[in-house]
């Protein structure tokens, strides 16, 4: 029940919209937000959007998650180097 | 692909942060999560298996179903006995044991007990059966919460005199601080991601700065929750225990404004009972003096005395103090088919997830 699942907003219409997880089709009320638009993702909670996702974060996390790799690389080489670990 | 899920279940990424926490982790550490849907994350991608033994998850009152009191079942089934009485509930409810019943017993017998996903779905069978009384059972956290009460204020603007809420509705921090009070061992939460979407992550702070523990809020997503886990490994091995936001797609400081304004309009705190605490004060959400006709626990019913089941330790797992391998009903005498408590009904339940995924 407190599942909410990621869902891509595909047509507005007054305080309701159409959206899409994976294939299938929802109804989602839009009262919680602000601003939606065609395209965005909400997280769709018992037929509410109740936030929309913020691309830019997400963006930047899974880039986040690349330098981590980077970092991760580098640490593993010097602390093979001086035999210790480092972090 | 799905958006927003599979780049979050990366396998490299997921290794990574593996490595990274075994490397950080040098003392034992608790971590709590405190909602159904990281519990069944937890269990569903097998998250412990992935950590040093001395990092131990423990399982906090996350799950709605499991924490409300069997009296508020009890009493959901003394309406349904009621005549020209529809009751609308999510399907998590149906099957939770009531003292002598259920409210799927009582459908059995003839009671009218309808399923929805939304309490707008409710709102509409209202609309097509002015003669008979609804009545919505309002379950859950911050994250539902906000939902019915719009659900109300439209009640109110549609002038629908024929729909009713019987709240169960909880908030989230009175529990953690409650936790912690009782002396449960817990270094950081893993602060549950869609409360903090309605809510901020600024309701931990308080908490946070009075009891130095580590909240993190995290998403649901094997990455995550890993990340969650390795922010609060990281400040407790540095010893400064913060509020920070693992899931910054969806969570913000200030949360989601509109909501907590519709949450003020409609509700009022008061105190209330949780599995395994106990009466907490200003935990459960209650309609407010303007709302208060369309309060269902207005009608007058018999409630039969509660009878709490013998055997079943539900309440010391919503604590964190034991698991459910620990009861010796579980698997044998309690099983999803035939739960003996709510913990096992619930797919958010502890029971029920290590059931489904861990047994
Ligand atoms: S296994 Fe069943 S009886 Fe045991 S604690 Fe869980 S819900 Fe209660």
């Amino acid at each position: 029940m407190c599942l909410s699942i990621p869902a891509k907003v595909e047509q507005i219409e007054g305080y309701f919209a159409r959206v899409t997880v994976g294939g299938a089709t929802y109804q989602a009320n839009l009262q919680m937000l602000d601003d939606v638009k065609v395209g965005d993702y909400v997280l769709l909670h018992t037929g509410f959007a109740i936030q929309k996702l913020n691309e830019e974060e997400a963006k930047e996390s899974l880039e986040v998650f690349e330098d981590f790799k980077k970092l991760n690389e580098q640490l593993d080489e010097e602390e093979k180097d001086k035999g210790e670990r480092i972090v | 692909m799905i958006k927003f899920i599979d780049e979050y279940r990366d396998r490299e990424i997921v290794g990574e942060f593996v490595e990274r926490i075994r490397n950080i982790s040098k003392k034992p550490v608790n971590l709590m999560e405190v909602c159904g849907g990281h519990t069944m994350a937890i269990q569903k991608f097998g998250i412990p298996s992935l950590l040093p033994a001395h990092i131990n998850l423990l399982s906090g009152p996350g799950c709605p179903v499991c924490v409300s009191s069997r009296q508020f079942i009890d009493h959901a089934v003394a309406l349904s006995r009621l005549n020209d009485t529809v009751i609308v509930t999510f399907g998590d409810l149906i099957r939770v044991p009531g003292s002598s019943s259920n409210l799927d017993k009582e459908k059995a017998s003839g009671a009218d007990v309808r399923i929805v996903y939304s309490i707008l779905d409710a709102l509409q069978i209202a609309q097509q059966n002015p003669d008979k009384k609804i009545i919505f059972l309002g379950i859950g956290f911050e994250t539902t919460a906000p939902g019915t009460a719009i659900g109300m204020q439209q009640a109110k603007q549609k002038k629908l005199n024929n729909f009713f809420l019987l709240s169960s509705h909880k908030i989230m921090p009175p529990a953690m601080k409650a936790l912690i009070d009782e002396g449960v061992n817990i270094s950081g939460y893993i602060a549950p991601g869609h409360v903090s979407t309605i809510t901020g992550s600024k309701i931990y702070e308080e908490l946070s700065e009075k009891y130095k523990v580590g909240c993190v809020i995290s998403g649901f997503e094997p990455v995550d929750l890993l990340k969650a886990i390795y922010m609060l490994v990281r400040q407790f091995e540095e010893e400064r225990p913060a509020v920070e936001i693992a899931y910054k797609r969806a969570v913000n400081r200030e949360g989601n404004i509109k909501a907590q304004k519709a949450l003020e309009e409609v509700f009022i705190l008061k105190e209330d009972w949780w599995r395994g605490l106990g009466v907490l004060p200003e935990s459960g959400l209650q309609l407010n003096e303007k709302y208060r006709a369309l309060d269902a626990g207005n009608f007058q019913v018999e409630i039969e005395p509660t009878r709490e089941d013998k055997g079943c330790i539900c309440g010391e797992i919503l604590k964190g103090l034991n698991t459910p391998k620990d009861c010796k009903l579980f698997g044998t005498a309690c099983t999803p088919q035939d739960p003996v408590g709510a913990c096992m009904v619930s797919h958010e339940g502890a029971c029920a997830a290590w059931y489904r995924y861990n047994r």
